[in-house]
């Protein structure tokens, strides 16, 4: 590592490291209510405990979980539709305007909607995910494949290639880029959308655990559950990053 | 050189050597082909008859339709008119590929699988696209490089895999569309070489095409000249240089330059009338 480098990874950890001993150090000193700002230990002894109570690992499967199932239920087809609205035409001109028009409505102002459709149980929390999910992917894959140098194309139609060869060896790996981008956006927004879901009508989940300690007034609680959160977005996009390597190897040696 | 300068002499013009080339029946018959884009006459009224195995060569100043005439015989665009018949082949064989101007490869693909596109589209068995990529891929000196991708690879590299890719989907015929204009003089020669090589070996109808007139000798049977606007053919020449051939000896060659010059002489009016065009338009 050169020395430049391993400055840049010294600064990297040791800004948050110094900013938690602050913070420590003003909690124990009484510069800061601790009511509110409980000390980075204090939240590190309550999730210790929530994590021997088992406590922590129930809500953190469930959110998951959802997560996952939302991915699944809200990426895939999203995916579908978005590179066929940018191979085809018509497909495009019949979902652009309804993509314009439910994008912007937010997902948590339907909440209420989809509690009412699909009840108390697991399929609102999933649906809600599937829905921000669904839209970065499908604008991504959408804007992905329509950016698709047209050589390629020509090219794939030069070859014979059939409608679902031109799908597998030119539209997916050359959209695959934005697309990943998109999941990136999409399981963020899903992070967000499982959170408040699970603050109402939930008895699981990492949404639920922030949301019932408030009504016991458990701050520490509180604390653990933004830190888990924090660290599933974190590890989220790690595992997006390697996807992507995994997937985009033609890219990889070009930084 | 005698012998030489009577061939250019009877150098045939476009009405007589349909003529002349009347014994094997033409492997492209193009016949009164026109393409308008709107009221843009891209190709008015071009006929041409190519022999099979011929490498016939098409040069013209940029913007006269050359390329529309190539992407219609590749089947990527629709004439407006007038016809193109391909003599059939042998079953299975597919009647066209296709060298792109610029990158065409696949960014996504290894050197392999870019070579390998044509075969695969055609679900060939991994065992017959090894046999026809690999001495492709050995005699362009691209075997080691095989697993890399596009961009660890230098401009005229990838322009051999996009000519593998093509020769390797082993077609009745080739289309290359100004293949080599992006690459610097040394590697467009050593190329040039390449091809000839190739093309020698596996005798395939070639329709090239280029705004070079050096390249046009280098390569060619027959060189159309194209007029500026709209694209039509203003002649058709023999090339009075055999074969096999060494892309740097004929430079040396006396013809040569004698032959240069009279394609010149039939362009460079071209060239004039397609600047006047850009200029015209420019101002209106």
């Amino acid at each position: 590592m050169t020395r430049a480098a391993l400055n840049d990874r010294l600064l990297a950890f040791g800004s948050p490291l110094a900013l938690f001993l602050l913070w420590e150090l003003a909690a124990k000193a009484g510069w800061i209510d601790t009511r509110f700002f409980p000390a980075p230990s204090a939240i590190l002894v309550r999730m210790w405990a929530l994590s021997a109570s088992g406590e922590l690992w129930v809500n953190l499967q469930a959110s998951l979980w959802r997560l996952f199932a939302g991915f699944i239920v809200g990426g895939i087809p999203a995916l579908v539709l978005g590179i066929a609205a940018g191979l085809s035409r018509p497909v495009r001109i019949a979902i652009d305007p309804l993509v314009s028009a439910t994008y912007p409505i937010p997902k948590s102002a339907v909440f209420p909607l989809i509690l009412l459709i699909f009840g108390l149980g697991e399929a609102s929390k999933i649906v809600m995910v599937a829905m921000g999910v669904f839209y970065p992917v499908l604008i991504n894959a959408q804007a992905g494949v329509a950016n698709i140098d047209r050589i390629y194309m020509d090219v794939a139609k030069n070859f014979r290639a059939s409608r679902w060869q031109l799908f597998r060896t030119v539209a997916i790996p050359g959209a695959l880029p934005p697309i990943l981008a998109g999941v990136k956006l999409g399981l963020g927004m899903g992070l967000i959308l499982i959170a408040i879901a699970e603050m109402i009508g939930a008895d699981s989940g990492i949404g639920y655990m922030i949301w019932n300690a408030w009504q016991i007034l458990s701050v520490e609680t509180m604390y653990v559950g933004l830190v888990v959160i924090a660290l599933i977005g974190f590890a989220l996009s790690l595992v997006t990053d390697e996807l992507e390597k995994f997937l985009v190897p033609w890219k990889r040696a070009r930084g | 050189m005698r012998a030489a300068e009577l061939q250019l002499s009877v150098a045939l013009d476009a009405a007589t050597s349909l003529e002349a080339a009347a014994p094997p029946p033409p492997k492209i018959r193009v016949e009164r082909l026109v393409k308008r884009f709107g009221t843009f006459a891209a190709v008015d009224g071009i006929s041409v008859d190519i022999a099979p195995g011929e490498f016939f060569v098409i040069v013209g100043p940029s913007g006269c339709g050359k390329t529309t005439l190539l992407r219609i015989l590749a089947g990527l665009e629709e004439p407006t008119s007038g016809t193109i018949a391909i003599a059939p082949n042998d079953a299975g064989r597919p009647t066209n590929s296709m060298v792109f101007q610029g990158d065409s490869i696949f960014p996504w693909m290894s050197v392999y699988d870019n070579a390998a596109y044509g075969l695969a589209m055609r679900r060939r068995s991994k065992a017959e696209i090894a046999e026809r990529v690999r001495p492709l891929l050995e005699t362009t000196g691209l075997w080691r490089f095989r697993d890399r991708y596009p961009h660890q690879l230098s401009g005229g590299m990838r322009q051999r895999v996009s000519i593998c890719r093509a020769f390797a989907n082993d077609p009745d015929i080739l289309l290359m569309d100004e293949p080599f204009s992006a690459l610097d003089e040394q590697n467009k020669m050593l190329l040039h070489q390449e091809l000839l090589r190739i093309w020698e070996e596996t005798k395939k109808t070639v329709v090239f095409i280029t705004h070079s007139v050096d390249e046009a000798v280098t390569l060619s049977d027959r060189i159309m000249v194209m007029t500026a606007h709209p694209g039509r053919s203003k002649a058709i020449l023999d090339n009075p240089f055999g074969r096999p051939r060494d892309v740097v000896a004929l430079r040396g060659d006396p013809v040569y330059g004698a032959f240069v010059f009279r394609i010149w002489e039939y362009l460079r009016e071209e060239v004039r009338a397609a600047k006047l065009q850009e200029q015209e338009e420019g101002e209106a």
